[in-house]
């Protein structure tokens, strides 16, 4: 039998890289590029419309992100990726905006733009890869930090309580929370493909290995032992009380879809408030909506 | 004969060995060759058993592999 083996031209992933920025600058082992497939996988699943799609990113490893993805993509200022995706969702409505950063820059220095955007119901899509530390600029504690995890800033062992990214969110107002390891591929992928399908403000946090930074220092081992401890220690619950999600070092890790609810979103109240007040004179939101 | 095949672009590898190891059929090892990086890349030991079920391709973080499934034309098991 002679067999026509067709090759597929390329990895499914590479129409959404810029390919001429390849390679990355992520270590080896690192979770990132990983959650990039997922991401990469769910748009071609949600058949989501390029040319309706804009991704932000803040600053930090995971801030890279932006500027990997050939798609309309915006690398802004550190903490600030939430804010710079309102003004874009604001402007043009009908854009889906999704953030891609860090914790820290998500929860640390944009903490506050974070629960404002909550809410108000902004209609983004937010993927904060959680890798328990400020990795860019060499693994400082950040609100994300589980006790007793050592840091550049913590040599003796961090004592701060840590924030519980889901409990915090759904507190603000978001519509969707969930959360998964990289070691979760295909559900991580599912959960994006749903979170793009939602309206309203949407978080998922993805724990992520930093063998460079938080692995290393911690005597964690490399991110394959990362990996296997998210496979072993992960416990799916959806609809588990965010309460109840806090994470703890090395414990047990709850993942699953834990919010999903609709209010009306920023937009939606907005028109309907000001068509309310100005009747006729009312001429509709967003410059270019 | 084998229902997927898998593609390995060595020269991206990292060798962080996600690969190898969630491989759900065992197709992949790491092997004792380096790259021009200096790291070691898998290579297929089980290509037969390969369901181009792309998971390897998924979890590598450096975007060098991936594998895809077989269509019915397709017989010879071609790994690699
Ligand atoms: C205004 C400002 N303050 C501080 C910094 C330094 N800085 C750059 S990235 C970063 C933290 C990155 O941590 P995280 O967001 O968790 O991303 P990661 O690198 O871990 O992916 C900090 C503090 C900066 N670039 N700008
Ligand atoms: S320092 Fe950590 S987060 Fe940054 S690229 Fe390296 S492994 Fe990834
Ligand atoms: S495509 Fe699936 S079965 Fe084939 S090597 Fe990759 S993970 Fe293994
Ligand atoms: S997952 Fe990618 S980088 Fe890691 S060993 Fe496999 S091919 Fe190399």
């Amino acid at each position: 039998m002679t067999a026509v083996v067709e090759t597929p031209v390329i990895n499914p992933v590479e129409p959404f890289l810029r390919m001429d920025r390849m390679p990355h600058i992520w270590c080896p082992g690192c979770g990132i590029g990983t959650t990039v497939n997922c991401f990469a996988r769910a748009l071609i699943e949600s058949k989501a419309d390029p040319e309706k799609l804009a991704v932000v990113s803040g600053i930090g490893c995971t801030g890279r992100v932006a500027g990997y993805l050939h798609v309309d993509s915006f690398h802004t200022t550190h903490g600030r990726a939430i804010p710079f995706a309102t003004g874009l969702k604001l402007a043009n409505p009908s854009l889906q905006v999704v953030v891609y950063s860090g914790d820290g820059d998500l929860f640390a220095i944009g903490g506050n733009h974070l629960i404002h955007a909550a809410r108000r119901n902004i209609d983004l899509k937010v993927i904060c890869v959680n890798n328990f530390i400020y990795a860019m600029t060499g693994g400082q504690t950040a609100p994300t930090t589980p006790e007793p995890a050592t840091t550049t800033t913590a040599p003796y062992g961090s004592y701060e309580p840590a924030f519980n990214l889901p409990y915090l969110t759904e507190s603000a107002g978001a519509t969707y929370v969930a959360r998964w390891t990289t070691y979760h591929v295909r559900q991580l992928t599912r959960s994006i493909v749903e979170m793009l399908q939602k309206k309203g403000f949407c978080l998922i946090e993805v724990l992520s290995p930093c063998p460079t930074l938080y692995q290393r220092r911690n005597r964690l081992g490399d991110a394959l032992e990362t990996m296997k401890y998210y496979k072993e220690r992960s416990k799916t619950r959806h609809g588990a009380p965010t309460s109840e999600v806090g994470l703890t070092m090395q414990g047990d890790i709850v993942v699953g879809k834990f919010v999903d609810r609709d209010r009306p979103d920023y937009l939606e109240s907005m028109r309907r408030r000001l068509a309310e007040q100005l009747g006729d004179k009312f001429a509709g939101v967003g410059v270019l909506a | 004969m084998a229902k997927g095949f898998v593609c390995i672009q060595v020269e991206r590898c990292k060798g962080c060995g996600f690969c190898v190891e969630f491989c759900p059929t065992r197709v992949l090892a790491l092997s004792s060759a380096f790259n021009s990086k200096g790291y070691h890349p898998p290579h297929v030991v089980n290509g037969e058993k390969c369901s181009g079920c792309d998971l390897c391709g998924i979890y590598c973080p450096d975007f060098a592999i991936f594998g895809w499934k077989a269509r019915a034309s397709e017989g010879a098991a071609h790994a690699g």
